[in-house]
């Protein structure tokens, strides 16, 4: 294997984009890496497009993509990992660059979710489990799957509804200066958030991301021709990679994603770091947000803290900038919006001009100092994780961030 | 409750269409504006329905038990893991010997919540509670808990599984009761 990195990010606007078609969206986001990287269409050797689908028209998504976007007849395929198939893109075109079959190869990441009535998209996501024993038979919902989860962690570790809450504050924070937000321009209080209504007990619409339409490019290179390309490569130095069960019911515990902690467990192991109090190796990450439980139970599968400590990181603010280690600077998927094929592409575009320092405003750009990064991304409820690592270093192990 | 299911579901559809036929007498295209009408948009004019059949054959067993009012888990006759749901294979034992045990119904919750945002096909249905609860057994079970006070419900509280029709559809599946009622 040789080393891959990134040269090239594309970021559409997230958020009901009805004035765009799939094509058109994808080609934003294509269009951006394309210019970035400085390279041509005919550069790019293999693309790989993320879409879940099924609430949008086109069953064929990556041809479709290809053709707008000038990218055949290079090859490609259509994946899926549920809310975490932007991640399962990245991975799918880092192992074809990194394996040695392609140089330079892009993932994308674009999902189309108002092309349906919002009915059939809650419909739709209610089925993402076991279909036939949890949704058929029980009419479990995504917020429904999520809220079994936040029960069992608010009785086991005495958390409120207003420590959620304030996940939802701080992400609102970050995403109302995010321009490419589904939400910029818009904070809320932790008294908005806990007036707002139950979807399913005890999350509320405010504890909930949204329904969104969005894309994102990344361009991947091989290690000999990174700086030939640019200055300032950005390394995919560790995925891991895990399932859980398609049963909930199947699980032994509901107050972290097991899938979510052994991907963590490989991408730390690759890159020689133990999994516990890992906040001291990454300047800033990128955490799966779908509802504020995700964040908490983040913070905990992937050893920032202990189990049961993630609800202190957030009463004392220690995930914003400037803390122990900022998350989500971008909003997160609570207010950048949730594009599930193009979340995960979205996180390395953010982790990638996050370590370029290259984030504007800079209020929401972290304080680099190791140079390294973190994307944590779930599909389902812990049905599939990935975590990502990036690194302005080729070579060698973490270093622990400074004392401030 | 009023309509059912079928009647809403019909509902909103008749009107989606209703609207289209409208647009397209008038203007000769089915476009218009989006919700918020701010986008053009061309409302498909070719309709596709998904009702799945899904293959029970090998786990029929589990759905002749309802009709006695028994709940059945597998269990394998080499490794003695409980399955439920059931399952024919043993995936770890690589074979498909199992036997059909009773479950004994009684179990602990794990958690729980109530859906207030419903799908379209349960819109039906008054707000209900889906739990996940520790059988004696030693696996879980999810299934909706049917309680006369929803604020009483409790992390930890002791229930019993038993069958139970669904209705309005008529059905048998299985629910969870407390165990002190
Ligand atoms: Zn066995």
């Amino acid at each position: 294997m040789r080393g891959v990195a990134i040269v090239g990010v594309g970021h559409a606007k997230f958020g009901r984009r009805t004035d765009v078609n799939l094509g058109e969206l994808a080609w934003e986001a294509v269009k951006e890496a394309l210019e970035d990287a400085r390279l041509d269409q005919k550069d790019i050797q293999y693309f790989v497009v993320g879409n879940v689908g099924g609430w949008s028209a086109e069953p064929l998504p990556a041809v479709v993509i290809g053709e707008y976007c000038g990218l055949n007849p290079k090859g490609t395929m259509r994946v899926e990992a549920a809310c975490a198939t932007g991640s399962a893109a990245l991975y799918n075109a880092y192992l074809a660059v990194a394996s040695g079959m392609a140089d330079i190869a892009m993932a994308i990441g674009v999902e189309k979710m108002y092309e349906s009535p919002t009915p059939t998209v809650v419909e739709f996501i209610g089925r993402a489990g076991n279909y036939f024993w949890e949704f058929e038979n029980f009419g479990l919902t995504f917020p429904g799957y999520y809220a079994l989860y936040m029960t069992a962690y608010m009785n086991r570790f005495r958390a409120t509804e207003e420590d959620f809450c304030r996940v939802a504050v701080k992400n609102h924070y970050y995403g109302s200066m995010n321009p490419k937000a589904q939400f910029y321009g818009l904070r809320i209080t932790v008294d908005q958030c806990l007036k707002s209504r139950y979807v399913a007990w005890p999350i509320k619409l405010y504890d909930s991301s949204p329904i969104t339409d969005g894309a994102a490019a990344v361009i991947l290179v091989s290690e000999e021709l990174a700086r030939k390309i640019t200055d300032t490569p950005v390394w995919i130095r560790s995925v891991g990679v895990a399932t859980g069960t398609a049963n909930l019911s199947r699980r032994s515990d509901f107050i972290g994603l097991d899938a979510a902690y052994q991907a963590a467990e490989q991408a730390f192991k690759r890159v020689g770091i133990e999994h516990r109090d890992t906040w001291r190796y990454f300047d800033v990450a990128d955490v799966h947000d779908c509802f504020t439980i995700a964040e908490v139970m983040a913070y905990e599968d992937l050893g920032f803290v202990e189990r049961g400590m993630g609800i202190q990181l957030v009463r004392n603010e220690q995930t914003y900038k400037g803390g122990l280690i900022p998350v989500n600077l971008d909003g997160g998927l609570k207010a950048k919006g949730h594009p599930i094929g193009a979340t995960g592409v979205s996180m390395a575009v953010e982790m990638t001009k996050q370590l370029r320092q290259s984030v504007e405003p800079r209020d929401r750009q972290a304080d680099i100092h190791v140079g390294w990064a973190l994307a944590h991304n779930v599909g389902g409820t812990g049905h599939y994780a990935y975590v990502t690592l990036y690194s302005l270093d080729k070579d060698g192990s973490p270093k622990v961030k400074p004392k401030r | 409750m009023g309509m059912s299911v079928e009647a809403r579901y019909e509902e909103f559809w008749r009107q989606s269409i209703k609207q289209l036929n409208e647009v397209v007498k008038a203007t000769g295209l089915p476009i218009a504006p989006d919700e918020k009408g701010q986008y053009n948009l061309w409302y498909d004019v070719r309709e596709l329905r998904l009702r799945f059949s899904i293959s029970v054959e090998r786990i029929k067993r589990f759905f002749e038990g309802l009709k006695e009012g028994k709940i059945y888990a597998t269990r394998c006759r080499r490794c003695g893991r409980y399955y439920f749901p059931p399952q024919i294979d043993c995936p770890y034992c690589k074979t498909s010997d199992m036997d059909w045990v009773e479950i004994s119904g009684e179990g602990e919750l794990l958690t729980y919540t109530m859906i207030n945002t419903k799908p379209l096909t349960y819109s039906h249905y008054p707000d209900y509670i889906v739990a996940i609860a520790r059988m004696r057994e030693g696996f879980n079970v999810l299934a909706w808990l049917r309680v006369n006070d929803p604020e009483k419900v409790r992390v930890g509280m002791k229930v019993k599984l038993q069958v139970t029709r669904r209705e309005p559809e008529g059905y048998l599946t299985y629910e969870f009761v407390p165990a002190e009622q």
